[in-house]
């Protein structure tokens, strides 16, 4: 059945002569570069070139890059408007801090790389279960609810979380959890960024993601066509919420000492600022959104304390201010819904 | 039998929007509900949709009873609708429009998408194959890659019956399809309504306030006022019912 004379079917938009890059050329050259940059450091060569700060700060941007792309699989995909993601990463923290402590201090006996890598790995998933547990659960109380009741209630949540935590004297209360032990180091955050990367891709190039998107784009037509929303909706939560707690697994292992506050609306709201500097259902846009966000922030710190050492706290002031301007400016961040060519789905396949 | 309801009633606060509503649809049926603004019609779809819970009545599909399922449960079943406001998913692609109807046909599970395990690849291949082939059924293959929202009018409308037969309906539902169209496209409408009814095997209801549409399209149809049905049967002979015309026009003139 034709209604009308048939064109040629369109070509994808063409592309340029330059190689194609892939997503796995792009992990490939990632963990080149990490592996030696790593034990350049660990070992203390060229102290003047490759600063263990710098480290560092790869470090923070591979933690959050988790972070925002999970969240955006809801704020951008979905289309809902989250605000609990730091109440995940606190139960996959105080989880992963839990057992690398208390559980599983035992594979230390182990050989030391290969101990280290299990309780990393134990430690990691159980931090995933548990607030893809937790979130599975927040999927399910928010049933219909949209629009500004889910973020009440996920707001609400967050706090719920946090001051849990505070009142449990069993992980430190308010004083915060310490001595947990160093497991992880830049390497271990960029696998586990890549990781969570190609997962999120994938779901969001399946059948899945484009569910999801439907549900943004008109969720009664959605229903419609034979969409659960609620267990759609509930399967975005559990899986944003599991990588939230590999974030948190991470941080935990990092930094070696977590408080609840740490995880509080402000941890959220830097989040959201990474997501929406970035742009909305784009994981280039967040994985840019977080490089750009970090990076600036770390420019401010060292220009203010070396010209304006008493404006050092003013730094703070300008995260909320880019959230203000990218709102009044550019609504759709650096790169809302465009992807960079190595993560866009192969055409045709 | 494709669809049959009997004493469907729906009222919202001292409203009755429906009242007695009932309709024998045969598996290939085209069959048409006509009736002024605000007569109920719309309220009938968002009843055997499931959008609306009916207060009382029966829904049918073949040998089952759908009434008061949930809508994705009842669109499941067998019941595809397009909507008066056309509801498209406007920032995918014309393509993933299509896919996106697909879902419930993907035969892999969220393990195989993660991993993109064998499975993945060949299901994700098929449905894709399935898609473009339904979209040149459609004459929409070219527009592929396009945002569904930035179509001619006439083409969202074509999408969106297209994206509602790839959920492969027994029963399809068309709500006023051929609002805000120029007679050009309302032709064009009609023809591809015609040739949806020949090609697939389905049941067509529609609703229509442009009157040449259904009498064109439907021989029997059945009018409504006030949530009431005041006349049904063959079309010809409905249009002529004085009642009919009273209520539709307000005055003693047959209608167009």
């Amino acid at each position: 059945m034709s209604t009308q004379p048939q064109p040629e079917p369109t070509t994808p938009p063409p592309e340029s002569g330059l190689p194609k890059v892939r997503f796995w050329m792009v992990c490939a050259l990632i963990l080149a570069l990490a592996l030696p940059l790593q034990l350049s450091v660990d070992a203390g060569l060229f102290p003047d070139v490759l600063n263990p700060y710098y480290l560092h700060l790869l470090t923070i941007i591979g933690m959050n890059i988790i972070l925002v792309a999970s969240l955006n699989l809801l704020n951008g995909y979905l289309g809902e408007f989250a605000l609990g993601h730091a109440g995940f990463m606190a139960v996959g923290a105080y989880t992963a801090a839990l057992l690398a402590t208390k559980v599983l201090p035992g594979a230390a006996a182990l050989p030391p790389v290969i101990g280290t890598i299990g309780i990393l790995v134990v430690s990691l998933g159980g931090a995933m279960l548990a607030s893809a547990g937790v979130g599975y659960l927040i999927g399910l109380v928010t049933f219909k609810t949209v629009g500004d009741y889910l973020a009440i209630i996920t707001l609400g949540f967050n706090m719920i979380i946090v001051n849990a935590i505070q009142n449990i004297e069993f992980v430190g209360g308010p004083r915060g959890f310490t001595g947990i032990p160093k497991n992880t180091n830049f390497v271990a955050v960029a696998v586990c960024a890549l990781l969570t990367i190609a997962v999120l891709r994938n779901l969001i190039q399946s059948s899945f993601g484009r569910v999801w998107v439907s549900i943004r784009e008109n969720a009664i037509a959605a229903e419609l066509m034979g969409v659960s929303i609620a267990r759609a909706k509930n399967w975005a939560f559990t899986i944003a919420a599991a990588f939230a707690g590999l974030a948190g697994g991470l941080w935990a292992q990092n930094q070696q000492f977590i408080t609840p506050r740490s995880f509080d609306y402000i941890k959220t709201t830097e989040i959201l600022v990474m997501l929406y500097l970035g742009g909305m259902a784009s994981l280039s846009g967040s994985i840019l959104g977080v490089v750009a966000y970090t990076l600036l922030m770390e420019l401010l710190r060292n220009l203010l304390s070396a010209f304006a050492p008493q404006l050092a706290e003013w730094r703070m002031l300008i995260s909320p201010l880019i959230l203000i301007i990218i709102m009044l400016t550019r609504q759709t961040g650096l790169l809302g819904n465009r992807e960079w060519r190595w993560l866009r789905p192969r055409p045709g396949a | 039998m494709g669809l049959r309801i009997t004493e469907l009633t729906k009222s919202f606060g001292g409203l009755t929007a429906v009242s007695g509503f009932n309709l024998e649809l045969g598996d290939r049926d085209l069959q048409g509900i006509i009736g002024p603004n605000g007569a109920g019609k719309t309220t009938v779809f968002n009843l055997i949709t499931g959008v609306y819970a009916p207060d009382r009545g029966q829904i049918q599909l073949g040998d089952q009873a759908v009434s008061g399922l949930p809508s994705d449960a009842i669109a499941r079943a067998g019941i595809a609708r397009t909507f008066q406001n056309i509801r498209l998913f406007a920032q995918m692609t014309v393509l993933d429009n299509i896919t996106m109807a697909l879902h419930a046909h993907a035969g892999y599970g969220l393990l195989d998408a993660t991993f993109r395990t064998a499975t993945f690849r060949r299901e994700e291949a098929r449905l894709l194959m399935e898609s473009r082939d339904h979209l040149a059924r459609f004459g929409l293959l070219a527009r592929q890659h396009e945002q569904a929202g930035s179509l001619p009018y006439g083409e969202q409308r074509r999408l969106e019956i297209a994206r509602a037969l790839a959920t492969g309906p027994k029963v399809l539902l068309l709500d006023e399809p051929a609002a805000g169209m120029n007679p050009r496209e309302v032709e064009e409408l009609i023809r591809l309504i015609q040739q949806v009814h020949r090609d697939f095997s389905l049941a067509i209801l529609l609703i229509e306030h442009q009157l040449p549409v259904v009498m064109e399209l439907c021989r029997e149809v059945q009018v409504l006022d006030f949530g009431q049905t005041i006349a049904r049967g063959a079309s010809h002979e409905v249009v002529r019912n004085p009642l009919v015309i009273e209520a539709y026009l307000g005055e003693e003139e047959p209608p167009a």
